[in-house]
């Protein structure tokens, strides 16, 4: 009996001091938050105080992201393009010699019918012919022959996106009997394909050694802002402030940097997309298409914003892990 | 309340800033150091801080042994410490409010509550109309009396001043020693390093005399 009523009191007196501790806890919490939303904005104060220079500082992030920022956009912008043209790809397929017209004729009809085909055109062997005498200036060695040695052709504009599918495509086209060859223009596909993953690459790098520059970039201002501070470091820790105390306000500077820079890339990167878009819509449309420029999409957007806090963050956490730490009252 | 027993500090080059210092002061004394420039005052007073390390020997201050701390916790350690420098070490771009409430802010006080607190510390210094004031605007006494106003706004229980009369005439140190007899009737520790002479003589207090780093004489002697 004792026992249970110390193990009931015991249960008792434990809610009561966890809902105590949780109740400060949320306090303490709000506190936090309140104080870190307090330095955050004394930190704007402080960029907003020099303007020019904050101006300058973020320019600077800006325009050294706005460039991989852009060339990326472009890429995906090209990129989309060739996928107009993927589906462009056509399949000659070069028909037996012997063939008669109502085989051919019976053939492409079984082409069109497929479901993954477009369109399917007849060359015939007199059409060939007289192409070739018009363009190849060989009409008397033609004559010559007494026979024609073109094949009947069939043009296949397949329905598929990528070139994977065409290729495909051909496999089984290839496989009928009538079909003596079989050919995908693709190669040039092929090329551009690789030429854009050597660009992609390239602007990988050049991510990489730009974001490298805008981290240092960072770690600089803020360690002369440090050097700025100096006197000021030094009474703060002299009357009891923490290393932590200390750095948040430069952190949010830091942060706030690769904000203001992010955010200028984009300004950049869409108003250089603006200037350019117009005249290649001019050009695309000389090519017959209603090609226009894709802008900066929000997930990209969020991803240029987002990554250049970080590397405004890294930048003053560097800065202030090996300057704050030189500073000590005397 | 701090108490130095067998303290030693040599800097690096074998200089030897305080060599064997001994001494106790009780909670609430209140105590002058003085001595030649050079004898170790400001050492001494350092050593309370934190703002250095003893070499040899125990420091210890409110039952801490200072010489054991960690790095991590001197700025708590700081905080029961109230510090007051001859220059003042005000910052210049912030109104004397701010420079009173910075301590107040670093420990994380409410707004309210720096409010009220600050100014109860600017009305002991009698500063309370110059509270939007920038430092530099106001005379070395009066920014003496800001950086006292600093020291004791988060009501440490142990004050150190380093030569707080320095550049002021006789009628403001007088004013400053006042101030620091009325802070010391309320139970604070206080350590104050001068070389004025004079004015310790008249204040009737316990005297530490420091010479080439080593403690000379400790009393209420009449110098």
């Amino acid at each position: 009996m004792d026992r249970y009523r110390s193990k009931v009191m015991a249960r008792h007196t434990n809610k009561k001091r966890s809902a105590s501790f949780n109740g400060r806890r949320h306090l303490r919490l709000d506190s936090w938050i309140l104080r870190h939303l307090q330095v955050a904005l004394a930190s704007l104060g402080r960029l907003a105080r020099s303007p020019f220079s904050t101006l300058m500082t973020s320019a600077v992030i800006g325009i050294a992201l706005a460039l991989p920022a852009g060339l990326h956009l472009l890429l995906g912008n090209i990129q989309q393009l060739s996928g107009n043209w993927d589906g462009a790809a056509t399949i000659s397929l070069f028909l037996r010699q012997e063939t008669t017209q109502q085989r051919v004729d019976r053939l492409v009809k079984e082409v069109r019918a497929k479901q993954d085909v477009t369109s399917a055109r007849l060359i015939t062997r007199e059409q060939a012919l007289e192409e070739f005498r018009r363009l190849s200036g060989f009409s008397g060695a033609l004559d010559s022959l007494g026979e024609n040695p073109l094949p009947a052709v069939i043009v296949v504009e397949p329905l598929t996106e990528t070139p994977e599918a065409a290729e495909a495509m051909l496999n089984a086209l290839r496989q009928l009997t009538e079909v003596e060859f079989a050919q995908l223009d693709l190669q040039w596909v092929r090329r551009f394909h690789a030429i854009a993953d050597i660009a992609r690459r390239g602007v990988l790098v050049l991510a990489s050694l730009l974001g490298l520059a805008v981290l240092l970039i960072v770690v600089n201002t803020i360690r002369l802002e440090i050097q700025n501070r100096h006197a000021e470091i030094e009474i703060t820790k002299l009357i009891g402030a923490t290393n932590a105390f200390i750095r948040r306000p430069f952190l949010y500077c830091g942060i706030l940097y690769g904000l203001f820079g992010g955010l200028i890339a984009w300004l950049l990167v869409t108003l250089s997309l603006s200037l350019l878009d117009s005249p290649v819509a001019r050009l695309a449309g000389l090519y017959g298409s209603g090609f226009h420029l894709q802008g900066m999409d929000i997930a990209v957007l969020l991803l240029l914003v987002s990554g250049s806090t970080l590397l405004g963050l890294g930048g003053s956490w560097i800065a202030v892990g090996r300057h704050l730490n030189e500073i000590e009252p005397s | 309340m701090i108490s130095f027993d067998n303290v030693t500090k040599r800097y690096p080059g074998g200089y030897e800033g305080l060599s064997n210092v001994s001494f106790h002061l009780e909670a609430g004394e209140m105590a002058f150091l003085t001595g030649h420039s050079g004898a170790g005052k400001s050492t001494l007073l350092k050593l309370i801080g934190l703002l250095e390390r003893s070499t040899r020997g125990q420091v210890r201050v409110a039952g801490r042994n200072l010489t054991r701390l960690k790095s991590r916790l001197i700025p708590y350690h700081r905080r029961e410490v109230g510090m007051i420098f001859q220059d003042h070490r005000l910052l210049y771009d912030r109104t004397v409010f701010d420079n009173v409430a910075m301590p107040l802010i670093v420990a994380g006080l409410r707004h309210n509550e720096v409010g009220r607190r600050v100014r109860a510390a600017l009305d002991k210094v009698s500063l309370l109309d110059k509270e939007k004031v920038y430092p530099i605007t106001l005379s070395g006494g009066e920014q003496q009396r800001v950086g006292i106003a600093r020291a004791v706004v988060s009501k440490p229980p142990v004050v150190l001043a380093d030569e707080p009369t320095g550049n002021l005439d006789p009628t403001l140190s007088q004013e400053i020693m006042r101030l620091f007899e009325q802070f010391n009737q309320v139970g604070v520790t206080l350590l104050i390093a001068t070389h004025d002479l004079e004015l310790i003589g008249r204040m009737k207090k316990r005297i530490l005399i420091l010479r080439d780093g080593r403690l000379e004489r400790d009393g209420s002697i009449q110098v």
